[in-house]
């Protein structure tokens, strides 16, 4: 435990906050345990009770959405199974935002205002990682597909490593390294395969229109234009569990009231971030050990 | 048998019939990804090291080692001659296979001898080691040419920096690990 980099930490979430609230975003909490999840393909969940505990509040964050708020935020705990490593916990902090209208590109946008006004406070403050606030105060950050990442940084095209079923360990040996080391790198348009909330991209039906945010390297928020067709959303919920139940891992029944709120959206568009690893890169910290107040291991 | 979750740095896995050790290791799950499990793994019998990646489904052997008590007895040439101190049988292992461990060995040390499968494939020697100073130029007292050390030779061949008052035929002892100069012994 790091007492002065939990006080950064402090610190950087009322920077994230009062950022949205600034924005007319509305911060709301919403619950952790559920009866059943989102099925997700490479996630297994914990359960509690025979419910679960959320791999990610997005759920009940587009249930909301669908009720009729606008802009919405949360700071919440996310849980996931057998996830432990340099910039991994089974139990990390999640911040995701969600609006009506407006797309993956209006999402960068925001994202990249939201890391800019995070790095202002910052420097003010003093005592963070200069390099980190310098590399997001860049006024142009990178936007890359998925399929130009490949390109430049792979030993072959994105569709050969989806296509020979090594899509991720190219992407973590070749690709992730060389993303936001000059200036913060949104990888974007990933295959269909790899974006099973997203929705397909208007002009070309290979990607949807999805991104990930890297800085140094390092991952740090996923956003997509919501798929808000709630018939196609079933189909990939049915082909993910279908995945996940391969490897013994069950998400619970379909989350039908989800899927009929869903249908009630017109567009939207909504993005996780991982405040952990935020603390991380602006405190300049090697591992997530040292942003949280305790590891499991340690209790 | 081992999963994935249970990979870590210092774990030893058999490959192949080959004992590994886990040298380096970093778990990573990219967004929407599935988890990988990156390590870099040591051969102990050769020494030899690879990259690789494994996934979630993986399954590991665990590699069959075994430490025993064994007495160092003699060596001839590259060969060296050990006892088991239960059941007094002797097993041999050569030069390259202890590697520096032979500078700080001398008849009848007990040390743990490594067993993979019952083949002896390396030894852990006691943390402190006392040796012979069997050859040391005298301090010439006065000496103002700086250095504080001076070089001698132990029992074994192995060469090391003592304090200038270190004299021929005296016992120090000496870190196994690091092969450093700890303190005079007194007889």
């Amino acid at each position: 435990m790091n007492i002065q980099r939990l006080t950064q930490r402090a610190a950087i979430i009322q920077a994230v906050r009062s950022f949205f609230i600034g924005q007319d975003y509305l911060e709301v909490e919403t619950p952790i345990r559920l009866p059943a999840l989102i099925p997700e393909a490479h996630l297994e969940p914990l359960t509690s009770h025979s419910w679960f505990l959320q791999c990610s509040p997005e759920q009940c964050m587009k249930r909301l959405l669908a009720a009729g708020v606008p802009r919405l935020f949360q700071i919440c705990k996310c849980f996931r199974a057998r996830e432990r490593g340099r910039r991994h916990l089974p139990e990390f902090t999640m911040l995701e935002w969600y609006r009506l209208a407006g797309d993956y590109n209006d999402l960068m946008e925001e994202t990249t205002a939201l890391l800019q006004a995070v790095a202002g406070q910052c420097r003010a403050k003093g005592g963070y990682d200069d390099r980190v606030i310098a590399l997001l105060e860049q006024e142009r950050w990178q936007r890359l597909t998925v399929a130009e990442a490949f390109e430049r940084h792979a030993p072959m095209p994105a569709a050969q490593a989806l296509a020979q079923a090594c899509f991720d360990e190219v992407l973590v040996e070749h690709v992730e390294p060389c993303l936001g080391l000059e200036r913060p790198c949104f990888l974007c348009d990933y295959p269909v395969a790899l974006g099973s909330l997203a929705r397909v991209k208007a002009d070309n039906a290979q990607v949807v229109e999805r991104f990930e945010l890297y800085l140094q390297g390092v991952e740090l928020a996923n956003g997509f234009s919501e798929l808000t067709d709630a018939q196609e959303q079933e189909r990939r919920f049915r082909q993910e569990a279908s995945i996940a139940r391969g490897q013994g891992v069950s998400f619970g029944p379909a989350p039908r009231n989800f899927l009929a709120d869903l249908a009630m959206i017109d567009t939207a568009c909504g993005i996780a971030l991982g405040m952990d690893r935020l603390v991380m890169l602006l405190t300049g910290a090697a591992t997530i050990d040292e942003v949280v107040s305790f590891t499991p291991e340690t209790l | 048998m081992y999963t994935s979750s249970d990979l870590r740095k210092g774990l030893k896995i058999e490959i192949d019939g080959e004992p590994y050790i886990i040298t380096n290791f970093e778990f990573s799950k990219p967004g929407k990804g599935q988890s990988l499990y990156r390590c870099r793994l040591k051969n102990m019998v050769t020494g030899n090291a690879f990259d690789k990646t494994y996934r979630s489904n993986d399954k590991f052997k665990k590699a069959p080692l075994e430490e025993r008590k064994m007495q160092y007895l003699y060596n001839q040439g590259d060969e060296y001659h050990f006892m088991d101190t239960k059941s007094f049988e002797q097993y041999i292992i050569t030069r390259e296979q202890l590697d520096d461990a032979t500078s700080f060995m001398v008849d009848n040390m007990e040390v743990d001898v490594l067993l993979f499968n019952n083949n002896p494939i390396g030894v852990t020697l006691p943390m402190f080691v006392d040796l012979t100073v069997t050859q040391s130029d005298p301090w010439v007292k006065g000496d103002t040419s700086g250095s504080d050390t001076k070089p001698v030779t132990v029992e074994t061949g192995y060469v090391l920096q003592v304090p200038p008052f270190i004299e021929e035929g005296e016992k120090i002892q000496i870190d196994t690990r690091t092969g450093a100069y700890i303190t005079r012994v007194k007889e």
